[in-house]
């Protein structure tokens, strides 16, 4: 009797824990539960790697005197040459280079002694990202005596053999000797490394020695899917100063052709103001020599922030403003001009400020003949305004062309003002660029779920990084296949996606719900309720243990 | 409201009172002579005359502009064909002035307008994009959101009509923004919300608390006032923010854009410490489109920005009823804006017409006659653009120096006012007071009431009485209210008798929020915007007995239609509801409470349940144990 009655307590005790267990965690663990979808997080880790694979096609045609008909014959079809470079630790990337020989003799072709003709052909027609080298004779008449390389507007070069690779050496000989100088072809007008190390500026701690590319690399916008252009002429004096520009006909004229261009790497928009009484930051320095008022390069940089308070933001999109403005002085500190670091004068006066825009200062005081009568109109010379701006539209969206090697001569570019291998230059950069970031984007926020457990996680976050994991892998499939034009489209995709994801507000709501009220709630329940439950099973333990003993 | 849209009538009939004005030959002077001789030598055809040579001469223009310029914003929208711009070269203008208002009280009335027109069209397929005057940021907010009209005010401090009289430009307190979308726009709910978040990023305001839960869509009350004849309302969207308070940061955007900031003209004078600190102010950005000619041929968009501010100058206590710029804004004035083609202070003169109630320094020559809110009033003007304003110390600092406290103030016609009555936190009542001072004309309102979905509106219980009798408005929308999606929306047009106070009243219940929809301080009470009040009063110049005097005889049988009434926009006082409230530390009360309760309950269950029960041998009593104790000692068996 006493002990039946002391085991019915203790199987009640057993049976209420066991619900307890069974019933009561599963409930509680389903119904505080935080919502999180599945995301892709082994094909995430396996994108943070980075490993890209760059390729271009590059087709090489021979032109007569340079090989033999017999040696022709040998020339391999395709021959595939790689450089793998790691930059900063874990990032690989591989610079494959696939070289096409094409043997076919353009005779006719080259009869034509024009120094610019590969130009006019149809013969250069060549799908983005790739290009096509002319193999000349040494003794070739088309280039000049001291250039060895010329670089065409479309995608295609000239290249002169070496004099020491006169005809009669060997296939391998003059494809050993052509490989480098290809590659250095290559460098100009498709990518170098430098290029490739300022595009994942992000990721890459640089190493002190090439400040040089630092400051390349910082100087132009970030990639992004779109830009706005703002014009804005500031006149601080409009008593004395009535300004007109013809900023509409200047646009069409000049800036159109540049970005209808660049239209395939991002979407632009252009848009103008006048801005009255806008005084810059500092004051100008009277310098008795020239009777000029001069800008010190070092006080340009606080030239800026009482004129962008003016200039407002762009209410209708989020996309980042690259800000040309064009300063008139007004006519107490006239002329102004800027002073280099060498105390020289800036012959274009004008500057500009990495990731911001340019200024230009446009003295007006010869407008205003003998004497005077305030205000002056004036008509702006809007050709020489563009001229500069246009330049540092250039430097700012990072179509820069670094300094060509010795030798090379660089054909000028045409009405549009961007040569297609310069656009393909600055697609490759961008791919790349766009690549890293959506990377960047997608691996913190896998982090950042992965770390905050209280974070729900809806359908269409899991989507969105669904959808930029897949067109990350694409672009970088596409970039491994020399599709250029592809790459660029889904990395943008992917940079798009990524950062939808980031900035969903949904992801805040949960993020600060604090583990101390939690436990502020559940105590008073669960601790009355658990410590007998506990009691009793230690109890339980203990006596079976006893029992076993004796 | 019909009377808005007959343009063409309504302008000769200005233009006609005004050249009769001149006939009558009253102390008026004006800026060009030689076209009022004109207009002087053939009075029977002064209307025609004044119409043609207003093309060519733009002082006519100016004047005319000037006759019309102080009025409401609605009856601007008659006025518009009156700007006559004969071709100009650039296609954009910019305007400034400011008209003060000596008040009886003692106060004083600024107010401030500057109006930019631009000849384009956002609208069409080329995007604007090139700005002079017109501000870039507020372009692309009416080409990105297919805006029509925009209207915004922001407002700190309840204007007292009865003390003031009207306002130029009426504002309910707190920030008020309504917009007229294209007809091309095709999710306009979506658009709207897009554009109060872009608006308060401009305007550094809470615009952004605007949803669908205090937006309305008035059916009447609000009409276009620029050009254009489509009146969906469907395209409309109203709503107000009655908590939102108004400082520095909405200023100094505001001023921005301003073409020549707070640097030259009128704006120097808009220096924040001092604007703030009056009795009212009220600033506000009106964009709409008009007609660039009188035939409308061409259209151009306004862009409006007024400031309103009362100054209390008894509470400054400087004691002397004086009155300067310099006091006002700790500013003086030496220059107009340099791109502006007209900058103008005007000063109403009206009750001082020889100078016994105030003395204005230094003395104008130039005066000016206007209709404003169906009074004609006088101002003198000042024309910043002309250097001799300045005088010699090269600085205008105008000032007023009262001479005598009397003088009373002409009653405006219609006023309103609004309470909550009722006790306790279940039930309540609303009543809104108008009052219509007119002796023996009456008028119809449109009133509009938008309420909060949480005040529970019974509409059964609305009742309209003056007089003492019921009074049945003629036209009734109301839309109910749904819970956390729409506010509750009245209009009514109702006729008010002649001297006679109308009282309408609805009953409404509190509802119960869910507790994160209360606010950081709920006890503070909950605020209900204004009600609106749109109506055409009659005018006072009308009633005016005096006036039939000054005009013409054969000019003065008839009451002219158009003259006779105005149009006023009234605001009445927001309110301010207390809902019931819960102890908002409750719900972990009563998680602590039931878990007590659980835990109690089940302990007792669970020691039930685990304990065994035996049965124990009661233990012998004390006096059994001590007799026990003496038997062993005697050696005799227990017990």
């Amino acid at each position: 009797m006493f002990l039946s009655e002391r085991r019915r307590g203790q199987l009640a005790a057993l049976s209420i824990a066991a619900v307890v267990i069974i019933v009561g965690v599963p409930l509680w663990w389903r119904t505080t539960e935080t919502y999180r979808a599945w995301l892709p997080v082994s094909q995430i880790k396996e994108l943070a790697k980075l490993q890209l694979q760059l390729s271009a096609d590059v087709e090489v045609v021979f032109a007569r005197g340079t090989v033999t008909p017999e040696q022709q014959k040998k020339v391999p079809l395709t021959q595939t040459q790689e450089e793998e470079r790691a930059i900063d630790g874990d990032l690989i990337i591989l610079f494959l280079i696939l070289l096409i020989r094409n043997t076919k003799l353009e005779s006719k072709f080259f009869s034509c002694h024009v120094l610019f003709l590969p130009e006019d052909t149809a013969l250069s027609e060549s799908p983005c990202g790739s290009l096509v080298v002319y193999v000349i004779p040494e003794s070739s008449s088309l280039l000049p005596e001291d250039v060895n390389v010329y670089i065409g507007q479309r995608r295609t070069a000239l290249l002169r053999i070496g004099p020491q690779m006169r005809v009669g050496k060997t296939l391998e000989q003059l494809l050993a000797h052509l490989e480098p100088r290809i590659k250095q072809v290559l460098q100009v007008m498709s990518f170098s490394h430098n290029d490739i190390t300022a595009a994942l500026s992000d990721r890459v701690r640089f190493s002190p020695d090439n400040k040089e590319s630092i400051a390349d690399s910082m100087r132009a916008f970030k990639s992004s899917p779109g830009y706005e252009i703002t014009f804005s002429l500031l006149n601080p004096d409009p008593k004395s100063h009535r300004l007109h520009w013809d900023i509409e006909g200047a646009v069409q004229t000049y800036i159109q052709p540049l970005l209808t261009k660049l239209s395939p790497v991002a979407n632009f928009s252009i848009d103008s103001q006048t801005l009255y009484y806008t005084m810059l930051g500092v004051n100008p320095r009277f310098d008795t020599s020239r009777s000029a008022y001069t800008l010190n390069a070092d006080s340009l940089a606080h030239v800026i922030n009482p004129v962008e308070a003016r200039l407002g933001s762009n209410a209708a999109s989020s996309n980042p403003v690259l800000n040309f403005l064009l300063y008139v002085p007004d006519a107490q500190h006239s002329p102004l001009y800027i002073q280099g670091r060498k105390k020289q004068e800036v012959p274009s006066n004008a500057f500009h400020s990495p990731r911001w825009g340019g200024i230009m200062v446009y003295n007006v005081n010869g407008f205003y003949g003998s004497e005077p009568e305030f205000p002056v109109d004036i008509n702006i010379d809007m050709a020489k305004v563009m001229g500069v701006f246009l330049a540092q539209l250039r430097l700012l969206l990072g179509v820069q062309s670094s300094t060509p090697p010795p030798g090379f001569l660089v054909a000028r570019c045409g009405s549009t003002g961007l040569a297609d291998w310069e656009l393909d230059r600055l697609m490759w950069s961008r791919s790349v660029e766009n690549v890293a970031t959506a990377t960047t984007t997608i691996t913190s926020l896998a982090q950042l779920l992965d770390q905050i457990g209280n974070i729900v996680i809806n359908d269409n976050i899991a989507q969105q990084v669904s959808s930029a994991v897949t067109s990350l892998q694409l672009a970088v499939a596409e970039l491994e296949a020399g599709n250029l034009g592809f790459a660029l489209q889904y990395s943008k995709e992917a940079i798009l996606a990524s950062e939808k994801a980031f900035f969903d507000p949904s992801l805040l709501h949960l993020l600060y719900f604090p583990d101390d009220q939690k436990f502020a709630i559940y105590i008073p329940l669960f601790l009355p309720m658990c410590v007998p439950i506990l009691l009793s099973l230690l109890k339980i333990v203990s006596e079976a243990r006893q029992r076993l003993e004796c | 409201m019909a009377a808005h849209r007959c343009c063409f009538p309504v302008w000769l009939f200005i233009l006609c009172s005004f050249s009769l004005f001149i006939i009558a030959g009253s102390q008026e002077t004006t800026v060009a002579p030689e076209q009022h001789a004109s207009v002087l030598d053939n009075p029977q055809t002064a209307a025609e005359t004044a119409e043609q040579t207003a093309g060519e001469s733009g002082g006519v223009e100016e004047r005319r502009w000037e006759g019309t310029e102080v009025r409401d914003a609605a009856a601007q929208k008659q006025a518009e064909p009156a700007v006559l711009q004969p071709t100009p070269q650039p296609k954009d203008d910019f305007q400034e002035e400011l008209v003060v208002r000596p008040l009886h009280s003692g106060d004083i009335y600024a107010s401030f307008q500057f109006r930019t027109l631009w000849e384009t069209d956002f609208m069409r397929g080329n995007k604007v994009s090139h700005y002079r005057l017109f501000p870039k940021s507020l372009g692309q907010v009416i080409s990105k959101f297919s805006v029509r009209e925009l209207h915004i005010s922001f407002t700190q401090g309840y204007w007292r009509t009865m003390q003031w009289g009207q306002p130029y430009l009426p504002s309910p307190p707190g920030a008020e923004l309504w917009v007229w979308f294209q007809d091309s726009v095709t999710d306009v709910d979506a658009t709207w919300k897009e554009l109060t978040n872009v608006l308060s990023g401009i305007f550094c305001a809470s615009l952004n608390f605007i949803d669908s839960t205090n937006t309305v869509q008035p059916s009447a009350s609000f009409k276009p006032l620029g050009i254009g004849n489509v009146t969906d309302h469907r395209f409309l969207r109203y709503a107000t923010l009655p908590r939102e308070i108004v400082c520095t940061e909405n200023l100094t955007p505001w001023k921005k854009l301003l073409p020549c900031g707070s640097k030259a003209g009128l704006a120097v004078l808009l220096k924040s410490e001092k604007l703030f600190h009056s009795s009212f102010h009220s600033q506000a950005v009106h964009i709409r489109p008009v007609c660039q000619d009188w035939q409308c041929k061409t259209t151009s968009w306004e862009l409006r920005q007024t400031l309103n501010v009362v100054f209390d100058l008894h509470n400054s206590g400087q004691g002397k009823r004086e009155w300067s710029l310099f006091k006002m804004f700790s500013r003086t004035l030496t220059e107009a804006c340099p791109l502006a083609s007209s900058s103008k202070i005007y000063i109403d003169i009206t009750d001082n017409p020889e100078g016994e109630q105030f003395e204005l320094s230094p003395a104008t020559s130039l005066l000016s006659q206007a209709m404003v809110l169906g009074d004609r009033r006088t101002f003198s003007v000042y024309d910043l653009t002309q250097q001799d304003t300045f005088g010699s110390v090269r600085s205008l600092n105008l000032l007023i120096r009262w001479k005598s406290t009397e003088g009373d103030m002409l009653r405006p016609l219609l006023h309103a006012e609004r309470y909550v009555a009722g006790y306790g936190l279940q039930t309540g009542e609303i009543h809104t007071l108008m009052y219509n001072h007119h002796p023996y004309r009456s008028f119809p309102v449109l009133l509009l009431d938008s309420v909060p979905w949480y005040l529970r509106l019974y509409i059964h219980t609305l009742t309209v009485t003056s007089k003492g009798k019921d009074n049945k408005p003629s036209y009734i929308h109301y839309q109910p209210s749904k819970d956390r999606v729409r506010p509750h929306l009245l209009e009514m047009l109702v006729q008010l008798p002649p001297n006679s106070v109308t009282e309408v009243t609805v009953q409404f219940e509190r509802a119960l929020l869910k507790w994160t929809e209360y606010t950081p301080d709920p006890n503070h009470g909950f605020y209900v915007g204004s009600s609106v009040i749109s109506s055409l009063v009659p005018s006072t110049v009308a009633m005016d007995t005096n006036s039939t005097r000054e005009r013409p005889l054969f000019s003065s049988f008839f009451p002219c239609k158009e003259e006779s009434s105005y149009f006023v926009r009234v605001y009445t006082e927001p309110l301010l509801v207390n809902l019931p409230t819960p102890d908002f530390s409750m719900p972990y009360n009563v998680i602590c409470l039931t878990c007590t309760v659980v835990a109690v309950g089940y302990g007792s269950l669970y020691n039930l349940l685990t304990r065994s029960f035996q049965i124990e041998e009661p233990s012998p009593g004390l006096a059994k144990r001590i007799a026990n104790v003496i038997r062993k000692m005697r050696g005799v068996p227990p017990l």
